[in-house]
């Protein structure tokens, strides 16, 4: 009998909903199979936690009298983007201060950037706001300098243009020297494999489809409450798909959004990749509605059915090359070691395992105390 | 690791090399005449002609207090490395990427738990994982008495 979101929230609300994480489903589904499972299991939970570079805050700051068009606006010394409002800015994870000294001395070390300033905001530390105007009869102020913390900003979302990626590159490097790049340091010859996304706890391999995911579905972001605004920006609809429709190459993503004053900086890290850049690492969780036998099995795919591309990040990758040595199992990269042109090489993660599970687990907890509860999604991602 | 030579003296040192030395091969000469086998665990050349290498030296103390002496008249300097490299557990994330980069298994990723273990006995406070690891978990604590 298929169910309804609705049926399914008056489950939430009764403290009566059959709540499992992503990982738990796989053996679920082994257990009492696909029919049972589907009329047992009420919500899966996915989690996910990892370095995601297009995250950033969209910020109004206020004014204090007299008043400012604010054109050119920092926080910690760290550039965000005036060419809005009055005194709203938008600071992306990945900006650097001026005199940030880059990769002149190489690798470069990228200490502090956009995302160690959110993480610093929602972890309540003040951060130093510097806005600069030119000066009109309806906002005369010129500069405007003061210590900020989140409580403080009158509005601070987190907007996250591309978020979630569905299936990513496993980075190696077939050249001769040591590489640093967005992936982390790959060593030269083959002699480590780095990899992302969290497997068969990652949000859109349990949707693949996007069958429930789209505009105005419910999250948990950051700690905190968010929700999706539908396809991130490099959102591929159709690409090539394994037969439960598991992609063989980076595909699906999401724009979110959610209000940083509930999040809490255990799922908002800023990080700094040593030769490369800095970035945010995004705690994010979506529930799966197991609303008929078809998503029971979407939600049951497990590590070993998802195959991830093998790339070349010394030559292939820079150059545009879109050649994939082959595909591995996340099972096979999970086992610490996989093999690529007859060499055993060390499977390094990037995502954490142990967070990406935690978020799953605290959004199951949140379904079962009966304080989050699911939402339709008003117009589904994409799916070619 | 140099596991042929645990018994002997071991020190793991930052070596600076001025520009005008830098192109010399000071550290083949101590191998040769101190007999100091070594590993080298970082080595780079800064735009200015700078070289910054640390070593793992092994050898009798003699010889390594010999090869010291004749490396500080070849105007290098000596800086005994961090000997210790802690975890800040609070910080760590668990991500696993400085398992890549330790060089002799200190840092690996628990297969069950999926939790980054750090065994402190092994680690030669190489720092490479303080350099890598992207939120900033791995401190080197300096041995100040070592450096005075």
């Amino acid at each position: 009998m298929p169910k309804t979101i609705q049926e399914i929230n008056a489950k939430i609300k009764a403290g009566k909903a059959v709540v499992l994480d992503a990982e738990e489903m796989v053996q679920a589904v082994k257990d009492m199979g696909l029919k049972a499972a589907a009329e047992q299991v009420d919500v899966v939970t996915t989690g996910t936690f990892s370095p995601m570079c297009s995250s950033g805050m969209l910020f109004n700051f206020g004014q204090e009298p007299p008043t400012i068009k604010a054109s050119s606006v920092s926080l910690n010394s760290i550039p965000a983007y005036g060419g809005l409002a009055a005194v709203d800015a938008y600071l992306g994870a990945t900006e650097l201060p001026k005199d940030d000294p880059l990769n002149k001395v190489y690798p470069g070390q990228f200490k502090y950037g956009g995302g160690h300033v959110i993480e610093d905001l929602v972890a309540g530390k003040a951060v130093r706001l510097k806005a600069k105007g030119y000066g009109t009869d309806c906002y005369p102020r010129r500069e405007l300098e003061k210590q900020v913390t989140l409580a403080e900003l009158p509005y601070a979302q987190l907007l996250n243009p591309r978020n979630g990626y569905q299936s990513y590159n496993v980075a190696v490097n077939l050249g001769s020297k040591l590489i640093y790049t967005y992936m982390g340091p790959i060593k030269a010859k083959l002699r480590n494999a780095n990899y992302a996304t969290s497997g068969c706890l990652s949000p859109l391999f349990n949707d693949p489809l996007f069958k429930t995911i789209g505009l105005g579905t419910k999250i948990f972001l950051g700690g905190g409450v968010g929700w999706v605004l539908g396809a991130g920006t490099q959102h591929n609809p159709a690409p090539k798909r394994t037969e439960r429709g598991i992609p063989l190459s980076a595909a699906g993503t999401l724009m979110v959004r959610g209000d940083m004053k509930g999040m809490t900086a255990r799922y908002l890290r800023g990080v700094s990749f040593v030769g490369y850049g800095c970035s945010l690492a995004v705690g994010l969780g979506i529930p799966i509605p197991i609303l008929n036998e078809e998503m029971a099995y979407y939600t049951s795919v497990s590590d070993a059915d998802i195959p991830m591309p093998v790339k070349d990040y010394s030559q292939d990758y820079p150059q545009g090359v879109p050649r994939v040595l082959k595909h591995v199992t996340y099972a096979e990269l999970k086992s610490g070691s996989i093999e690529v042109e007859g060499k055993q090489v060390p499977a390094v993660p990037l995502t954490s395992w142990v967070l990406s599970k935690e978020i799953a687990q605290t959004l199951k907890q949140w379904i079962q105390g009966g304080q989050f509860t699911l939402t339709e999604a008003q117009e589904l991602l994409p799916a070619g | 690791m140099m596991a042929d030579c645990l018994k002997g003296y071991r020190k793991i040192v930052i070596l600076t090399f001025p520009p005008e030395v830098s192109g010399n091969p000071v550290v083949c000469v101590i191998s040769k005449k101190y007999d100091i086998s070594f590993s080298i665990l970082q080595a780079q050349i800064t735009p200015r002609k700078e070289g910054h290498m640390t070593l793992e030296l092994c050898g009798p103390e003699e010889n390594y207090k010999q090869a010291m002496a004749y490396l500080q008249e070849q105007g290098v300097r000596i800086t005994p490395a961090a000997e210790t490299v802690s975890r800040d557990d609070d910080s760590c994330v668990h991500c696993g990427m400085c398992t890549a980069m330790c060089p002799n298994d200190s840092l690996t990723l628990d297969p069950v738990t999926r939790r980054v273990v750090f065994d402190s006995d092994r680690c030669t406070a190489c720092g490479m994982c303080t350099r890598v690891c992207p939120v900033k978990a791995m401190h080197a604590d300096v041995d100040m008495e070592q450096l005075q």
